[in-house]
């Protein structure tokens, strides 16, 4: 699980000795590398958690970190501060990577607050029919069949044009049921950001529930695309 | 500089390179004998009479070797970096050396090189070590810390298995860089701009595409893809096997059966390649042993739709690549040409499709030589990691991974951790816990690829973490923290987070040498030793002297002597009595001024001898007994293929 920051303690600095707020990558007073601290991704960039994000600001944040923090800029410094910027590094590449796409970065916020957010399936043919959205029950047993079908066909080396135009059709729409998830996530992000605890509260439900339908179409849509693609 | 310099160094199939930031520029530093490419071919000279251990010869000295002592005589090498017995096995039939008989499975496969055997690591040691002495020799001081390219597609055991070379090598490699990020580094390096680029790389045995975004110095690698196995090699191949074929159909003679004879046309095949990126067409004339002549004209077309196959691999590479970037070729601001195999016009006309260039008024860039391009994006990087230069202090390279890291999970399907194209050095932690009642032990089984079952993956390490204390199944909880450092190489750490014990890790790599393994093949201890520098480099410089004087002497019963004509004998016997004379002085200069001019020299008299070599392989006489030895097979690289040409 992430850790979650509750309240600044007091460290101090390796190298001047100087106390500074735990969340820090650099020493505020001899701006000397620290050891990675235990903060949340947002606060790496000095954000507080937030959904709309601006992504230019993001980039250049992460460009000005980058340049401080990469081990290419301690390539003959100590073994200690070679190993604090591959792992400050690290979590900045990892927090930069999470927060500039919306999708991971819903999820991260979300898990942050306590919200259970299922894993990624792996593996073919897994779509579990329980988890079904009640919406779209019907055009999945639709397109479980013509995929069984489809792969029956290819077992059999046969080409049926008219079944994979209907697949690609199929993806299409999942295509954009996909993006239609994608805008109604953006809808609650301002009700999360600048709504009171109530707001939150509903925003993150409802955020929870897109997530998971979303992850859903996911699946279908790589099933189609590796059934085609196969 | 206290800390001395860093050098760049491209560690190639074909060809390596080393190169240094002169001033603003980086700059290629030649070998000895004045040519800036040593060829990646690693020699052992006959074994002494008083039985000690046979010294080691590299680059085209080795090269000219292999028509003596096919036998002593290995090359390609970066091949076999990484890779276990069964893959080794594989490639080897395309290869003419053998594996040591007494190699065990799961342990790094050795080659047998006349009597001694060494493992990939130990040749690419010999080979770095080569471009570290030219280097000391450049500067007149030691240099001990070094960057070495790698493919951008080489996983996880080859990139160590490089940095273990080079470790034997007396070099500390302060990193590894991807070849094609390289070759943007050189290139940015003079334009201050902004934007898209698309780096294509086709070299001799491998094909990397890479996706950059510049910004206010920074690289920022966005996606990359690529083949392992796809590039010259595989051209070469299908001309000498469209040679073989009509020679056998025309003449009725199966020269597969005389596999010297077939390293002989393969040779003609790669002339042919070479000749038909400028010429219209090209031609076979090789004689035969029953006295035929095998006389064959390929012409450009036909060339062309021969080559489709091969080239058409690059293609998917390159849009997966444009994919996961998430830009459209018109969204590619400009594409780089790295790689011999990019001076093809097909080669060139494809990338023009792919990338929409004619069609927006764009070419590619081809202004810097693309043999020497990423030794000197290397000298780029070198000297961003030496710091303080005014030249790269505004220049920083994020790389990628270009494969996904997983976990294999129940029923062998594998738990991605650490997705493809994620920026390095990147992380992720993962918790695990017991099945068994007070069971100590976990096993985690680490790969890497994009496939689902851990089996189609290819195998990085078992890791058993150990000491675990004994508790109810599922309620300790192990934290590990698996990282991929800035080499793009794997570093793995563990603590049970309820008893707040660092957990033991032994780590078994699947494919790989042990630290302490990597100990003992250090080529020599004293290499570094200050005082003795100057010493050293006398000694050696005596020793070449001494090791062309000898072979001079040598080729002398050859027929290729009988070819050269007088005045071309009086040049080698004026240059040979002056170099005899200035090999004992304690002048290094003059001594190494001798020994190049003698090389200058004898140049036609080695290439003389090459030929001579070939034609006798093609009348099926053999070359020696290990003549027979040479392989033949579907892309087995050529050492003979000029280390040079423009």
């Amino acid at each position: 699980m992430l850790k979650v920051i509750d309240s600044a303690v007091p460290v101090a600095c390796w190298s001047c000795s100087v106390a500074h707020n735990e969340s820090t990558l650099f020493c505020p007073h001899c701006s000397k590398i620290q050891p990675p601290p235990g903060s949340d991704y947002f606060s790496v960039f000095g954000l507080v958690p937030r959904l709309n994000l601006d992504l230019g600001m993001l980039e250049h944040q992460f460009h000005k970190l980058s340049r401080k923090l990469h081990p290419d800029r301690f390539a003959r410094a100590s073994e200690s501060e070679k190993d604090w910027s591959l792992a400050d590094t690290a979590l900045l590449n990892d927090a930069y990577r999470t927060l500039k796409d919306p999708i991971r970065r819903t999820e991260y916020l979300l898990k942050l607050h306590g919200a259970e957010i299922g894993e990624e399936h792996a593996g073919k043919g897994r779509i579990d029919p329980s988890r079904v959205p009640a919406d779209l029950l019907e055009e999945v047993f639709d397109l479980n069949m013509q995929l069984e079908e489809m792969r029956m066909a290819r077992e059999a080396g046969e080409k049926d044009a008219a079944l994979e135009e209907s697949l690609q059709q199929a993806k299409k729409k999942f295509d954009e049921l996909m993006d239609e998830v994608e805008r109604d996530l953006r809808a609650q992000w301002t009700a999360w950001d600048d709504g009171d605890e109530a707001a939150r509260g509903a925003a993150q439900k409802t955020m929870v529930a897109l997530l998971d339908r979303r992850r859903y179409l996911n699946n279908l849509v790589r099933d189609v695309t590796e059934t085609l693609g196969a | 500089m206290a800390d001395g310099r860093v050098v760049g160094i491209d560690l190639g199939t074909t060809n390596s390179l080393v190169a240094y930031m002169q001033g603003e520029a980086p700059v290629v530093i030649p070998g000895v004998d004045g040519s800036n490419l040593v060829p990646s071919v690693v020699a052992l000279d006959p074994a002494p009479k008083d039985g000690a251990r046979p010294t080691v010869t590299v680059g085209n000295s080795a090269r000219r070797a292999l028509i003596e002592t096919p036998e002593r005589v290995i090359y390609s090498v970066k091949r076999l970096m990484g890779r276990g017995l069964d893959e080794v096995q594989k490639e080897l039939k395309l290869f003419p050396f053998r594996l040591a008989d007494d190699v065990q499975a799961g342990e790094v496969p050795r080659i047998q090189l006349g009597e001694l055997r060494f493992t990939p690591p130990e040749i690419s040691a010999y080979i770095l070590r080569q471009l570290k002495r030219n280097a000391e020799r450049f500067f007149g001081e030691p240099v001990t810390q070094a960057v070495i390219t790698v493919p951008a597609y080489f996983n996880d055991a080859q990139r160590q298995a490089t940095k273990d070379a080079g470790r034997m090598a007396g070099l500390e490699v302060l990193r590894l860089v991807n070849e094609p990020t390289a070759a943007a580094l050189a290139y940015g390096l003079d334009r201050a701009k902004e934007g898209t680029i698309a780096v294509y790389d086709l070299g001799g045995g491998t094909f990397d595409i890479s996706i950059l975004k510049l910004r206010d110095g920074i690289f920022e690698v966005q996606s990359t893809n690529g083949d392992t196995h796809l590039g010259g090699d595989d051209i070469d191949n299908l001309l000498l096997a469209i040679a073989l074929d009509e020679i056998h159909a025309e003449h009725g003679v199966n020269l597969r059966e005389h596999p010297s004879a077939v390293q002989a046309v393969r040779k003609a095949a790669i002339d042919a390649k070479i000749l038909l990126s400028t010429a219209q067409s090209a031609q076979f004339d090789i004689e035969l042993p029953n006295g035929d002549r095998y006389q064959r004209e390929i012409p450009r077309e036909v060339y062309e739709q021969l080559i489709e196959q091969v080239l058409n691999r690059t293609t998917g590479p390159c849009k997966q690549a444009m994919t996961d970037a998430g830009v459209t070729p018109e969204q590619i601001d400009e594409v780089v040409l790295v790689g011999g195999s990019t001076r093809i016009p097909a080669v060139r006309q494809l990338v023009d499709e792919l990338f929409h260039l004619s069609a927006r008024g764009k070419k590619p860039h081809i202004e810097l030589n693309p043999d020497e391009v990423v030794a000197l994006g290397a000298a780029v990087q070198a000297d961003i990691l030496a710091g303080a230069s005014k030249a790269t202090e505004e220049l920083l390279l994020l790389d990628v991974t270009p494969l996904s890291l997983g976990i294999e999970a129940l029923g062998g399907v594998v738990a991605r951790i650490i997705q493809r194209n994620s920026t390095i050095p990147a992380s992720a932690t993962e918790h695990f816990t017991t099945g068994v009642d007070g069971q100590t032990n976990v096993a985690i089984h680490v790969v890497q690829g994009e496939r689902e079952l851990a089996a189609d993956c290819r195998s990085l390490a078992r890791f058993d973490l150990k000491g675990i204390p004994p508790m109810t199944a599922g309620l300790p909880r192990i934290e590990v923290k698996f990282l991929i450092d800035a080499d793009g190489i794997l570093q793995v750490s563990a603590r049970e987070q309820r008893s707040g014990k660092q957990a033991q890790i032994e780590v078994k790599p699947t494919y790989g040498l042990t630290d302490e393994q990597v100990e003992t093949m250090i080529l020599d201890s004293f290499d570094n030793a200050e005082a003795d520098f100057a010493k050293r480099l006398l000694i050696e410089g005596r020793n070449e002297a001494e090791s062309i004087l000898a072979k001079v002497e040598q080729a002398k019963t050859s027929t290729a002597w009988a070819a050269l004509t007088i005045a071309e004998k009086d040049a080698i016997a004026a240059a040979e009595k002056h170099l005899a004379a200035v090999k004992a002085s304690d002048d290094l200069a003059v001594i190494r001024e001798a020994t190049v001019a003698l090389d200058r020299a004898t140049q036609r008299l080695a290439e003389l001898m090459m030929d001579a070599a070939v034609t006798t392989a093609i009348r099926g006489k053999t070359m020696g007994d290990a003549g027979d030895e040479l392989g033949e097979g579907p892309s087995a690289p050529h050492p003979m293929a000029p280390a040079e040409f423009k």
